[in-house]
């Protein structure tokens, strides 16, 4: 098999500033799908065509931003193959046991050098994405509930020690640099877009002097008609929109960034290039980070580099 | 019945419903570069305070409005919103934009 050791996002758990305007939000506006409630009050959603219980979890704080981001590992000696290997590399990890996460086994848990909590996993039930596995139609009627995203895609995190990371990611984890913007002086990158698998990006990083920011959670859309009807469903709800429907040169993906209620930006996003482990690295000067972000209009939007949760 | 928001540090005035948050208000002045962000009170970037007026709030992100700011009335102007006629002050990124950029030409006052 090709793809082993990490296999793809997990879950992202999300601090929300009041959970019911927030659940109201994520079911009938984004239009995930709600499988439980924790005795935290945690709330878990998924999107409608992950087969996983879950993807997306919010809790009510006094603060915004991301608690976690999870990935999903090939089994449990591949868990525990990267987390000895994690410490062998010299980070600290933690083993969050089965249970603590509805329908979730274990988790290795570990604290990146930009400040995020990152955590593995390999077991979590599948509960199915309402099709069934014989005979499949193309697709279930939750689809049509809301901007209906089909998985959650990737995040990109803010914080220090962006190189630092970037080796734990490649070096330990098994990631590649798919493409990366130089900092101005050339000598470093200011921001990274890594992969597990042969998606444009699975996670991205910026550096930021504060740690541990969220700048957004990515959920993917079928098709560019799917993006812009999410744009449309954002106006109708009067969802504050950041950025597009436009093109990101880095990644050629098509975008919208809006925020959810208390104010974590979140993706629609679709397409992409298809990058293989093999390929070089495709590089961004600092001069052109207007056209990789914004590739028609060429423009490094303010709040792109200054506003995260 | 809209209340008229003062600025203090330039002296500006707007209008501002009931249901409208500070901020939006003082997008509709049209100021270039007006840094407006997550309009969620989670960014932080729209912090003022409140000199006089009344007002209500909603949730607000710790991370930007701790207990000393709230005894200030150092809020987030995307989660104030007016119950009378206000004055207050731009603290912190919005500052720059507010009182120091030229109206948009493009938009009316
Ligand atoms: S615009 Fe983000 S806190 Fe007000
Ligand atoms: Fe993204």
């Amino acid at each position: 098999m090709a793809l082993t050791g990490v296999l793809r996002p997990g879950h992202a758990q999300i601090r929300v500033l009041d959970l019911d305007e927030s659940v109201r939000f994520y079911k009938d506006v984004l239009g995930l799908v709600e499988t439980g409630r924790d005795a935290h009050g945690r709330v878990y959603f998924k999107c409608w065509d992950e087969r996983d219980h879950h993807s997306f979890v919010i809790r009510e704080a006094d603060r915004a931003g991301l608690d976690f981001f999870g990935f999903r590992v090939l089994d449990t000696a591949t868990l525990d193959k990267l987390d000895a290997d994690l410490q062998a590399y010299g980070l600290k990890t933690e083993r969050i046991p089965a249970g603590e996460m509805l329908a979730t086994g274990e988790r290795v848990r570990f604290e990146l050098p930009s400040g995020h909590l990152i955590e593995l996993f390999a077991e979590k039930t599948k509960v199915g994405n309402g099709i069934p596995l014989i005979n499949p139609a193309p697709w279930a009627k939750a689809r049509d509930n809301g901007i209906a995203p089909i998985r959650l895609d990737h995040t990109l995190l803010y914080g220090p020690n962006v190189a630092a990371v970037q080796k734990i990611f490649t070096e330990v984890l098994g990631f590649y640099l798919v493409e990366r913007v130089l900092t101005p002086d050339g000598n470093a990158n200011a921001a990274i877009w890594l992969s597990c698998g042969q998606k444009v990006h699975d996670i991205a990083f910026a550096e930021y002097p504060e740690p541990g920011k969220l700048h957004h959670c990515s959920f993917l859309m079928e098709s560019w008609e799917h993006v812009l009807r999410a744009g449309d469903i954002m106006s109708m709800n009067a969802v504050p929109v950041d950025i597009g429907p436009t093109r990101h040169g880095v990644t050629r993906g098509c975008t919208i960034y809006a925020w959810d209620p208390s104010g974590n930006r979140f993706e629609t996003f679709m397409g992409g290039h298809l990058p293989y482990p093999d390929y070089e690295t495709m590089t961004w000067t600092f001069d052109n980070f207007g056209q990789g972000l914004d590739y028609p209009q060429r423009k490094l939007h303010e709040t792109f580099l200054t506003v995260v949760s | 019945m809209a209340h008229t928001v003062r600025i203090e540090d330039n002296g500006v005035s707007y209008t501002c419903a009931p249901a409208e948050s500070l901020l939006e208000g003082m997008q509709r002045l049209g100021r270039r570069g007006i840094p407006v962000g997550c309009r969620g009170g989670g960014c932080g970037v729209c912090k003022v305070e409140i000199l006089e007026g009344e007002f209500s709030t909603r949730a607000m992100s710790r991370d930007h409005v701790d207990d000393d700011d709230r005894r200030h009335r150092r809020l987030l102007a995307c989660r104030v919103y007016p119950a009378g006629d206000l004055s207050l002050r731009v603290i912190g990124k919005l500052q720059k934009s507010v009182c120091g950029a030229t109206p948009d030409p493009r938009l009316p006052a």
